[in-house]
């Protein structure tokens, strides 16, 4: 017994130093000498909100955080939940109005999933490529910019799968909002 | 939907290859044989001898094994409490957080000794840096060995030739840390990094949003924890949404890569076995019967998910259940992960599991009511499914009329009476739990939604708890933090403490039950197979098996699941 105390004692001291300290420092390290930008945290891998001003795209509804990057948290609304569909109907609400203006024939229930319903993180980067189409034709119609140029534009943004096999294509708003407003001061 | 299906099958397929490999390797390890890193590794690890003054020629029996290894967690504990309560002082403090409660201080502290990783607490509005690292990221490290040691020592008593020896609580220890754990991670780490996972100790930057608002975003020594997070089947996020947050699994690769992490070791480890106990084809079945099962829950759970739950269809919205998951993962991925992150007893997600669709989110009830066997965690889920071997040969044996035997050593009743409390010992403890918090208006008070949604948060809180995972239908909550900072929380205490009894109590007594019956079976002689031996490499016997887990995980639990899940599934009634 007394022996174990010595060494637990003695270990704990040996694999805090090791394990606690130089492991993350050594970590560290190596990571902003080989990856600077990205150890540092990019901004691009958070989503924003734009408050549904019409020249940009929107980002998916984060109704838990309001967008927060320092305080995460799930919104935790189940399947049978009043309160999400609650939910869901204001955003599709908030949608269709933003939308339909530039998309006549927009319905319910062409209006994609990720358009009304919160991501985990409540920071997703990406919207669906159905739901960049859509908002492609507002984003166009206000900045007097060719449909075309804008189509162009969200494919350049669209993160693809990782070797065309793994994940879900997704559009990242921000770089894709960034590279408008590099167009529109050209 | 078949683009899905092709994701499932190259992780599983990339599994199954690294099983054989790392399984090889961690084999060679804990029989002492040279590796490629003995060169590196070995001066490393006779310093830590000792430094640590442990003399490893020194066998241990089964009490003296499992005394180390108490006594090494008990200290753990206490030096995480310490830690934990005095975050004021501590360096690489940016956000100046204060210490949490108390009792909430005791879950987490009971969660992360014990390998569960449950959080009442969010990590970037609580836990300073030093918490993180030198506190939380230490006992990833070491809950993950104490499993695996636990799991080789089970595996020596059953290959033991009539002595009483165990090995080594030291030297395995420290052999999981340098030879396995520390590895992988150093690389790891890299990876992760390299796809934009974060590693700094900056404090918090404000980002500008270009429609003139300003978002705060929280940063860390994110990627050193992250990848033992999901190696060591830990599972708690450095952030409060865990995996599904940007910078803990910002890509596709990064998800795939984090989720061969989960289970590489508890796979693998079913191929140590195999070659420990000197017949591959025994790693090989139980590999299948975890394989088999693992494959029903994700078909279940990736095709509930394909369908809107009422909500959603309440709300006239169409498609796939696409609330609380995120776009890169989309609806495959982040039902692999609802599967994979249940079989194993790891419990970090990458998606909401409370917006999960009532049969989706019967999967990782059902998993977890398998007593974490399906893989399960490091080393436990292997020693957890050992139990089940023993118990579905001796079932064997009573059709055939004959006394039981398992690789050559006869059962006897001492090891089927341990084997059968420490089978039943989880089970009771999450439905006695479980049924305690609802019943009880102290209890009650962490519920947050209405319906059987309620009923679900309670009993999977004290069932992910029981079982060492750590994942959450989240609206239960122990922990009421007004704003970041701990500052003016408080604590739920009956949740904190009933949980961190339940983690602590679920944790030790079954390792002290099936190290019990490790060093009974170390002491019988091995006797050459007959003709009447039941085989324990056949396909036959990993049915026997399936049975053998399904049976008693069904009958336990169905009732209970039922009032759940179940229900939800059932019904487009909205509460």
């Amino acid at each position: 017994m007394r022996r174990d105390l010595v060494s637990s004692l003695l270990g704990i001291v040996a694999i805090t130093l090791v394990f606690g300290l130089a492991y993350p420092l050594a970590v560290t390290g190596v990571a902003q000498v080989a990856f600077p930008g990205r150890a540092d945290g990019s901004p691009r891998l958070i989503g924003r909100d734009f408050k549904g001003t019409p020249r940009y795209f929107q980002s998916r509804p984060s109704t838990a955080t309001d967008y927060s990057a320092s305080a995460t948290a799930f919104t935790n609304l189940g399947p049978n939940s009043k309160d999400a569909r609650d939910t869901f109907k204001k955003s599709l609400d908030a949608y269709l109005k933003r939308e339909r203006p530039f998309d006549r024939g927009l319905t319910a229930r062409r209006v994609p999933v990720d358009a009304v319903t919160s991501s985990a993180s409540g920071v997703d980067p990406h919207i669906s490529e159905a739901n960049a189409a859509i908002q492609a034709r507002r984003v166009a119609s206000v900045r007097g910019l060719p449909l075309a140029r804008v189509r162009k534009l969200i494919a350049a943004n669209t993160d693809g799968r990782f070797l065309g096999v793994l994940g879900e294509p997704g559009v990242n708003v921000l770089d894709l909002n960034h590279a408008l407003d590099r167009l529109s001061s050209r | 939907m078949l683009q899905g299906w092709v994701q499932i099958a190259i992780f599983f397929v990339v599994l199954v290859a690294l099983t054989p490999l790392l399984g090889g390797y961690m084999a060679s390890v804990y029989t002492g044989e040279r590796v490629f890193l003995t060169r590196i590794a070995g001066p490393v690890e006779r310093l830590l001898y000792r430094l640590l003054r442990v003399d490893v020629s020194r066998e241990q029996d089964w009490k003296a094994y499992a005394r180390s290894l108490l006594v090494l967690s008990g200290l753990f504990w206490l030096t995480l409490y310490l830690i934990l309560r005095t975050q004021t002082l501590h360096p690489a403090n940016p956000q100046d957080f204060h210490s949490g409660t108390w009792d909430v201080t005791f879950n987490t502290v009971s969660s992360f000794i014990t390998n569960t990783n449950w959080q009442f607490y969010g990590g970037e509005t609580t836990m300073t840096y030093f918490s993180q690292m030198a506190g939380l990221a230490v006992q990833n490290f070491v809950s993950a060995a104490v499993g695996i040691c636990v799991a080789i020592a089970v595996i020596r008593g059953i290959t033991s030739r009539s002595g009483r020896s165990l090995g080594n609580f030291w030297q395995d220890l420290v052999r999981t840390l340098l030879y396995v754990l520390l590895p992988i991670s150093l690389i790891g780490a890299l990876v992760l990094v390299s796809q934009g996972v974060i590693q700094n100790f900056s404090a918090y930057t404000d980002a500008h949003t270009l429609v003139g608002g300003a978002q705060t975003i929280a940063l860390g020594p994110v990627a050193s924890q992250e990848v033992i997070k999901e190696l060591g089947t830990n599972g708690g996020g450095f952030f409060n949404v865990n995996s599904a947050m940007p910078f803990e699994n910002p890509t596709a690769f990064s998800n795939f890569f984090e989720l061969l992490l989960i289970l590489v070791i508890p796979a693998a480890l079913t191929a140590t076995y195999g070659r420990m106990v000197g017949n591959r084809r025994q790693g090989w079945a139980i590999f299948s019967a975890m394989a088999i099962l693992f494959v029903i829950g994700v078909a279940v759970v990736y095709a509930a998910e394909q369908h809107g739950s009422p909500a959603l269809q309440a709300a006239g919205v169409a498609g796939p259940n696409l609330e609380g998951k995120e776009q890169r993962f989309g609806i495959a991925n982040s039902s692999l992960w609802t599967a994979v992150t249940t079989v194993t007893s790891t419990g970090a997600v990458n998606s909401a599991f409370e917006s999960l669709t009532g049969l989706g989110g019967a999967v990782p009830f059902a998993n977890l009511s398998m007593s974490e066997v399906v893989f399960g965690g490091v080393g436990t889920g292997l020693y957890s499914m050992l139990v089940f071997v023993l118990l579905a040969v001796f079932i064997g044996g009573l059709m055939v009329g004959r006394t039981p035997e398992f690789l050559g050593k006869k059962l006897a009743a001492r090891e089927i009476k341990l084997v059968t409390v420490g089978m039943l010992f989880t089970p009771l403890v999450a439905l006695m739990t479980s049924a305690t918090a609802v019943a009880t208006a102290a209890g009650r008070e962490s519920i947050s939604a209405s319906g059987p949604q309620g009923f679900s948060e309670n009993l999977y809180a004290y069932l992910s708890q029981a079982n060492n995972n750590g994942s959450a239908w989240a609206g239960y909550t122990g922990y009421v933090q007004p704003e970041p900072g701990n500052l003016g929380a408080h604590g739920v205490a009956f949740a904190d403490l009933l949980g961190g009894l339940t983690m602590v109590f679920a944790r030790f007594a079954p390792i002290l039950l099936v190290l019990a019956v490790a060093g009974a079976l170390a002491a019988k002689r091995t006797a050459p197979a007959g003709l009447g031996t039941m085989r324990t490499d056949t396909p036959t016997f990993v049915v026997l098996l399936i049975g053998v887990i399904v049976l008693v995980g069904a009958l336990t639990f169905l009732p209970a699941i039922l009032l759940g899940p179940i229900v939800q599934s059932l019904t487009t009634s909205l509460f």
